[in-house]
């Protein structure tokens, strides 16, 4: 008797300790992955506005960030910089969500980092909010239909924005070809 | 009859005196009621804001309400809570809104449908579970203590010595 009660208590309590060891609480899984990206508009720092609306057909790099992000949105900046650069005349946008900032900070950080694409601040947290955004830095990618295709929590890679990017950019043409084929099949 | 009648005379208007101070403090009563009870009831819009803080989880902190936070993403959140109930929308409309942003995640208590009732019973299943095992230990060890006598044997002798030392005690 006690050669089965011994273990048939402790294993629930092992298997509830892997469980929660093995989980990662700072991450907490987007509801928002595929669904329609809520819209928004920005008032830009170097004057101007912006609206999510006017960039559908496009792929958009949607990223929350601070100045005091450190060293998270410091690490981040140069690539997403670099992404902007290479993909600009491809039909991709990258755009920057300044959240609870001074826009002195802000914009210290923009010029060390010479950013050239479009940033914004979001004064009353309400773009975040709407995207669910729990840590700064976050990064959404938004596919053609704006829709939300990817979410990075924590300083994105080159490697990863670029891959998203790069699926996205080879998708929509992809999904046209195949329901031609169908077409010209039948 | 005398007395009688004339107590009657004194008592009557005074009952109704009485009668009539009594409906002045039930009216008293009931208007202090109302005005205790009333806010309560139509829950003022800072009562729903704390309502509804209370029960989301903010995002950037380790385990608290929105309610209990000083952050400052906690303070656009009241803002935006307040705004939006401001707007007509019910507390339920609202924290439903958080939900869909964030996940379920932003809930501080579990909703208690499907698999989360497992922490609702858990709990109550454990106590009972543990009544269960009480009971039966209990009851082991009971049995043990009742068997253990007939198993002892005395030496009558010995035994007759107690008793006689006993009722010496007590004389």
């Amino acid at each position: 008797m006690k050669k089965v009660l011994i273990p048939l208590s402790v294993l629930p309590i092992l298997f509830l300790l892997a469980y929660g060891f093995w989980t990662d609480p700072s991450f907490v899984p987007s509801p928002l992955i595929e669904k329609p990206a809520p819209p928004f508009a920005l008032t830009l720092f170097d004057g101007g506005d912006l609206s999510l609306d006017g960039l559908r057909g496009k792929v958009v790099v949607v990223n929350f960030w601070a100045s005091w992000c450190f060293p998270a949105c410091y690490d981040e900046a140069p690539v997403l910089e670099g992404a902007w650069r290479a993909y600009k005349d491809r039909d991709v946008v990258v755009v920057g969500v300044n959240v609870q900032d001074t826009e002195k900070a802000a914009r210290e950080f923009m010029d060390r980092f010479q950013f050239t694409f479009p940033n914004g601040p979001d004064p009353q947290g309400k773009i975040s909010i709407d995207y669910g955004v729990y840590g700064i830095p976050e990064t959404f990618v938004l596919d053609k239909e704006g829709r939300i295709a990817f979410k990075h929590v924590g300083a994105v890679t080159a490697n990863v924005l670029t891959t998203q990017i790069e699926g996205l950019l080879r998708r929509a043409p992809q999904v046209e070809e195949s329901t031609g084929g169908h077409e010209r099949e039948a | 009859m005398n007395v009688r009648r004339r107590r009657g005379g004194v008592v009557r208007p005074g009952a109704t005196g009485v009668c009539r101070g009594g409906g002045i403090y039930l009216a008293l009563l009931v208007l202090s009621i109302m005005v205790v009870v009333l806010p309560l009831g139509a829950s003022s819009l800072e009562e729903q804001v704390r309502q509804v803080t209370a029960e989301l989880r903010c995002p950037v902190c380790q385990g608290l309400s929105v309610a209990d936070s000083p952050s400052r993403m906690a303070n656009q959140m009241r803002d935006l809570i307040r705004e939006r109930l401001q707007a007509g929308e019910s507390p339920e409309a609202v924290k439903a809104y958080f939900v869909e942003r964030y996940g379920e995640w932003i809930l501080l208590a579990p909703k208690r449908e499907g698999f989360n009732l497992l922490v609702w019973v858990l709990p109550f299943l454990g106590l009972g579970g543990g009544a269960v095992v009480l009971v039966v230990v209990l009851r082991r060890w009971r049995k043990r203590a009742e068997a253990v006598p007939a198993s002892v044997d005395v030496d009558p002798a010995y035994l007759d010595r107690v008793r006689r030392e006993m009722a010496q005690d007590q004389s």
